[in-house]
């Protein structure tokens, strides 16, 4: 028998990865291939389809592309448009700009100014969802919500905003919850490349945008391609909103995870939520395929 | 270094507009440092006239609400314990045993990982617990935050271990040390400020989670204070501002608390995605 | 103490082999260096003997015992590793005292002896502190320390010195051949730094790309190298290396090359071989070996000054020859070189090494052992 020698055996290995290996496969991969089972049949939460439900084949998806409703507000169309609107506006532009502004700033403020503005930027990403959902509730009340008290301040109409522009406010809401994400990722970034790329533009005489458009940004490239795949990938499936508008008024920020919620739990449906939920998994797969391919490939690089 | 007019100027400059951001941010959430003191607080901004705690007595005094931070301690710890020991073996056997295809587990992992998310899983999740008889139960919620939230977990703290030179466990090895007396006293001890790392990310995504207890509970006495906050609101649907304030508040220390230590432990580094 | 062997052994990681079936034998209380480029195997080669490596096949034996697939606990030995693997987490004297710890002794023999250890080492006063609360040079010394602590048949030094600076290093070297003499330990040292190798070893098995090249005492690795790869990496600057076309002339050797002018070598037996496969050799000079002369000198070496380097008590003279060449000579300081142009530096014919055309060292008639 020729075996090498490795820190751990083989015996041990598998035993050590044993319970990771028991929890994420009940929890994660079975829930994968189940769901995609439950949408070929007409599984609901009670009545008799709870038991024995009948294998209906591809009807809940005819049900979803049905263009006769397809983009009908609080169908399945109108939800998907709705969350494509939403992650490009709140995440690629929103979060990905804010973000990539503040680690800028980050790099030249004083220390604790940054420090400061770091701490209000944080506090808005790490506080629990229900807490923030109340706190921009409290901000937006008509009567006496921060905004409004602010805008009257200033002499500038208040507006009921949750009921007027319920999109605007939940990608305002999502752009201002996830941008610490992004400048964390760029601060880190930036603060692996050497200063002294930077100090030997300063002496050739760069100013502050020619040194970010010409050394910060295109040694940050990679780092700007994680941060848009993963920002796009978790607001896509993104369900806090819920807590601030309930997918109302009317259906107008019913994004995809409130609507699968609506139709599994809601209306009980379950082998329609299944359904959405394999088309939700199909474009995180093709996400997190983009990814992983290309993260692939910087390893490789990094290799050679 | 002496700095022109216009360096300067652009300093002060970028000096302003990231203390303009930084309000912004601040804004929607200055409401909470006055509110939860204020006994008569309405959704307005108002210093409070006197400052008091009587809505922090209330609240304490609602036996729903406290079970709540108590039922979030239990699922949290729980889930925790369950990730940070799991993730941390695994992530030793993927980094330091040469399995066959460990590299492809990890591929799949995080694929799998990114793919099935709460929103996308919630109806499959659903019946798994409820045809395994575990529904509206901790361990339900317990296992299914394990379960998400193991993937990354291991994905870190394999990151962490990859970035641990060999030569502590060999050297160890060497001196006559077993591989699992290496794993204890040298290993483990070294690998600690990742799991720490782990612990903390767990703990907060747990906690501050609303979909997944919200779907698997039914009983009040199991409801965590993400879902028994709603107690907080009247029979019509409206809040009842002051307990909401003070709850809100008392339901985020935690949150804070392990920020401030992070932050003050490894001075909030980057630990390539703490929140999933 | 005990004797190391390695019997045909080969490792390979995929279809590369790291090292191509080896063999040779480290006799007890020997002081043994593995010298060679990165990626020669003298650090798998060490990492074999530790177990922390598999051969892929062949056998090693360490005093009576096979060793090849034993596990790295079981065979008695230490190892002091390039970066140190000093616990971040324990303090020097529990760093120390660890492998007496998983051999079960108790606390209070542990740090007694922990202590005798460091004081040896000069680093008794620090045994409280963390390892990043020391130096390099002390980290250095608790490695070696906690190879000491205990009763070791063989030990091994990975690159121990490598990440010191100059002058620290110089100094662990000398204490490191002092213990050596002490202990008279057996030991297996890998270098890439010829000039550690010279300064420690018993022997020295110069390797290249998997497989030695030379093993022999370090005099006679420089003196004799017995190929153009010993002759290039052993000495400081390396001796230098001439491709010349090899004439026999009235039973005598000349050699010629641009600004190259070599009579009257003894014609040996090796030499008529060597010559029988044609004209091609390869000269060798060493830098010390050359000193300032004139174009009409018995052996030249001459072309056009190209740096002038000094070194304190020596100076180092680099001239080019015609075809591009160039040749360095290690002088001294207050020998001046006048001109720039036709630079000429002589040297005894007995000094001159021969390598033929395939870069194997000829050996004079009658060569005894130094």
């Amino acid at each position: 028998m020729k075996k090498n020698f490795s820190l751990l055996s083989h015996r041990a290995g598998a035993a050590f990865l044993a319970p990771a290996a028991a929890l994420v496969g009940v929890f994660v991969l079975l829930p994968f291939f189940w769901v995609i089972f439950v949408s070929f049949t007409n599984r609901t939460l009670l009545g008799k389809t709870a038991l024995n439900p009948d294998f209906v084949g591809l009807a809940n998806y005819f049900q979803l592309f049905d263009p006769a409703t397809f983009f009908t507000r609080g169908q399945f169309g109108f939800s998907l448009i709705l969350t494509t609107q939403f992650v490009l506006l709140s995440a690629l532009v929103g979060q990905a700009l804010l973000g990539l502004l503040l680690a800028w700033l980050m790099q030249t403020i004083p220390p604790a100014l940054k420090r400061i503005v770091e701490t209000a930027v944080i506090a808005a990403w790490i506080l629990p969802e229900v807490v923030i959902g109340f706190a921009w509730f409290a901000f937006l009340d008509y009567d006496n919500g921060t905004l409004n008290m602010i805008l009257r301040g200033l002499g500038l109409p208040a507006g009921d905003f949750l009921l007027q522009q319920p999109f605007w406010v939940i990608v305002i809401f999502n752009t201002w919850r996830g941008a610490a994400f992004s400048m964390m990722l760029f601060n880190s970034a930036f603060a692996s490349i050497p200063p002294s790329y930077f100090q030997a533009a300063d002496v050739a005489g760069a100013s502050s945008w020619q040194k970010f458009r010409d050394i910060g940004l295109p040694l940050i490239r990679g780092h700007v391609v994680t941060d848009l795949i993963l920002i796009t990938m978790w607001t896509f499936n993104v369900f806090t909103p819920f807590i601030l508008t309930n997918g109302g008024p009317s259906y107008r920020t019913e994004l995809l995870s409130i609507y699968n919620y609506r139709i599994a739990f809601r209306e009980f449906d379950f082998g329609k939520g299944a359904a959405v939920g394999v088309i939700i998994m199909l474009i995180n797969l093709a996400f997190a395929l983009i990814y992983l391919s290309f993260g692939r490939k910087k390893a490789k690089a990094v290799q050679e | 270094m002496r700095l022109s007019f216009g360096q300067l100027l652009a300093r002060i400059g970028f000096s302003a507009l990231a203390a303009i951001i930084g309000i912004l941010f601040a804004l929607p959430l200055i409401w909470f440092i006055f509110a939860p003191f204020n006994a008569r607080a309405e959704l307005g901004i108002a210093i409070p006239d006197p400052w008091t705690l009587q809505n922090f007595m209330t609240v304490f005094g609602n036996g729903f609400a406290m079970r709540g931070l108590l039922n979030s301690l239990i699922q949290s710890v729980g889930g925790v314990i369950l990730v940070a020991a799991a993730a941390t073996l695994a992530a030793y056997a993927l980094s330091r045993s040469s399995i066959p295809g460990k590299s492809m587990i990890t591929y799949i992992l995080l694929l799998f990982s990114s793919v099935v998310s709460g929103t996308a899983a919630m109806v499959p999740i659903f019946l798994i617990v409820s045809s395994v008889g575990l529904m509206d139960t901790h361990i339900a919620v317990i296992l299914v935050f394990a379960g998400g939230l193991l993937p990354t977990a291991m994905f870190i703290l394999r990151d962490f271990i990859d970035g641990i030179p060999k030569t502590y466990e060999e050297s160890a090895m060497v001196a006559g040390a077993s591989p699992v007396q290496a794993f204890f006293d040298v290993a483990l001890p070294v690998i600690r400020p990742g799991i720490v790392v782990v612990v903390v990310w767990a703990f907060v995504n747990i906690w501050g989670s609303f979909l997944i207890p919200f779907i698997l509970l039914r009983s009040d006495d199991l409801m965590p204070s993400s879902v028994a906050i709603y107690s907080f609101y009247s029979e019509a649907g409206t809040p009842i501002v002051t307990l909401l304030a003070a709850y809100s508040l008392i339901y985020s220390l935690p949150v804070v608390a392990l920020y401030l230590f992070v932050s003050w432990k490894f001075g909030f580094r980057f630990f390539g995605g703490i929140k999933a | 103490m005990a004797s190391v062997e390695f019997q045909n052994v080969t490792k390979s990681f995929g279809s590369f082999n790291a090292v191509s079936d080896i063999s040779f034998k480290v006799a007890d209380g020997e002081f043994i260096c593995l010298l060679g480029p990165s990626g020669c195997g003298k650090t798998t080669s060490l990492r074999m003997i530790a177990g922390l490596e598999t051969p892929s096949s062949g056998k090693i034996m360490i005093g009576p015992d096979d060793v090849t697939h034993l596990h790295p606990k079981d065979r008695q030995i230490s190892m002091v590793f390039q970066d140190y693997a000093l616990y971040p987490h324990m303090n020097l004297a529990d760093n120390i005292a660890y492998p007496l710890k998983v051999r079960g002794e108790s606390v209070e023999k542990r740090h007694k002896r922990a202590k005798e250890v460091a004081d040896v080492l000069k680093i008794g006063d620090l045994l409280q502190r963390l390892p990043s609360q020391i130096s390099g040079g002390q980290q250095q010394r608790t490695s070696l320390a906690r190879a000491l602590v205990y009763p070791s048949r063989v030990y091994l030094f990975d690159e121990p010195l490598s990440n010191l600076d100059a002058k620290l290093r110089l100094e662990a070297r000398g204490f490191l051949n002092h213990l050596q003499r002490d202990m008279g330990m057996t030991a297996v040292y890998v270098t890439h730094d010829q000039a550690e190798a010279m300064a420690l070893a018993t022997r020295i098995a110069v390797m290249d790309r998997g497989r030695i090249v030379q093993f022999a005492p370090p005099i006679e690795i420089y003196r004799r190298p017995a190929t153009t790869f010993v002759a290039n990496f052993v000495g400081n600057p390396p001796m230098n290396m001439i491709p010349v076309e090899g004439i026999v002339e009235s039973e005598q050797l000349q050699l010629r090359a641009h600004g190259v002018l070599v009579r009257n070598l003894p014609l040996s037996q090796g030499i008529k071989a060597a010559l029988g496969k044609g004209a091609a050799l390869t000269l060798g000079v060493r830098p010390e070996h050359l000193s300032m002369g004139t174009i009409n000198d018995t052996n030249t070496l001459s072309g056009n000054l190209f740096a002038n380097e000094n070194m304190g008590p020596e100076k180092l003279v680099t001239f080019e020859r015609q075809d591009g060449g160039r040749v360095t000579a290690r002088i001294f300081t207050d020998d001046m070189v006048e001109t720039t142009e036709n630079v000429a530096f002589t040297f005894d014919g007995a000094h001159a090494t021969l390598f033929d055309a395939e870069g194997k060292r000829i050996a004079a008639d009658g060569e005894r052992p130094l």
